[in-house]
């Protein structure tokens, strides 16, 4: 049963592989030359002008919230789409109107401007 | 074999449930959390339950784990802002106990773990998890699938509401 699995068991294996043998190699192969121009961190060539904690617009957080909100809504639909046949009209009618339902939230959420980035 | 995989999986678990709350960083707790809950879906997976494993792993650690890493963001927590409380553990650790002797004792008792109620094994892994859940979900429970969608309307505009400046 669970052998169906063993290809994405496969996968975690091969993927945390080559990210553990990346940084034991590297450790024990690579040369240590540690200067502090080397240790500054860098992004793209520029010059840090502050520490990354800075605090975050609540903009991000309002998308995050949209986005858990219409993942759930997508969650729905997998099983739907399993049994759309089975169902026929009566399913679509059913899944017509949870859409519908959250569709006046979308309608909402773009009328109110909160997917603009002022 | 499957023991086996489920002790291994058990232990990375309990490790990283351990490393969410003793990390000193706040995002390295994040992290660990998201391992867990990969933990977590790998028993779903061994209980014959897939679709609710790709939920976890869409939903939780997915979508949720975005939010806590943006809390964290947002109040711009610092890595030695964490004191020791240590009445706190303790008080936690005493609750934790009694929980934990709690469930043991239920679990003993009575027949939690086994398969109760109309569906078996066996009808799950030839009809296939998914679609039992979607026939219940769109015949028995169809009411409250629907009220879902109004939950996640309300959701939405709360969300619209506390976030945004000027409406």
């Amino acid at each position: 049963m669970l052998g169906a699995y063993l290809p994405i068991l496969l996968l975690v294996i091969v993927a945390v592989g080559f990210g553990l043998c990346s940084l034991v190699f590297s450790s024990l192969i690579g040369p240590k030359k540690i200067s502090a121009l080397k240790l500054s961190p860098y992004e793209s060539g520029c010059e840090p002008v502050g520490t990354a904690r800075e605090r975050f617009s609540i903009k991000f957080y309002l998308i995050a919230m949209l986005f858990i909100l219409f993942d759930i809504e997508a969650v729905f639909l997998y099983p739907w789409a399993i049994l759309y046949k089975k169902l026929g009209v009566f399913g679509l009618v059913e899944m017509g109107l949870f859409i519908v339902i959250l569709f006046v939230g979308y309608i909402y959420v773009w009328k109110k401007g909160a997917l603009e980035w002022e | 074999m499957e023991t086996l995989f489920f002790a291994i999986v058990s232990l990375v678990a309990i490790i990283s449930a351990i490393l969410v709350i003793t990390c000193k960083n706040p995002i390295n707790s994040a992290l660990s959390l998201i391992m867990t809950f990969f933990c977590l879906a790998t028993y779903y997976v061994m209980l014959d339950a897939p679709f609710m494993a790709a939920v976890q792993v869409m939903v939780y650690a997915g979508a949720i784990m975005v939010l806590i890493v943006f809390t964290i963001m947002l109040l711009n927590i610092r890595v030695n802002a964490t004191q020791k409380h240590s009445h706190r553990i303790l008080l936690g650790s005493i609750i934790g106990f009694f929980t934990l002797i709690n469930t043991i004792v239920l679990l003993v008792k009575s027949q939690a773990a086994k398969p109760v109620g109309p569906f078996t094994g066996d009808m799950i892994r030839n009809i296939g998890h998914s679609e039992l859940i979607g026939r219940e979900m769109f015949t028995t429970f169809l009411l409250p699938f629907e009220i879902t969608s109004i939950l996640l309307l309300v959701a939405i505009v709360g969300s619209v509401i506390l976030a945004k400046k000027n409406i």
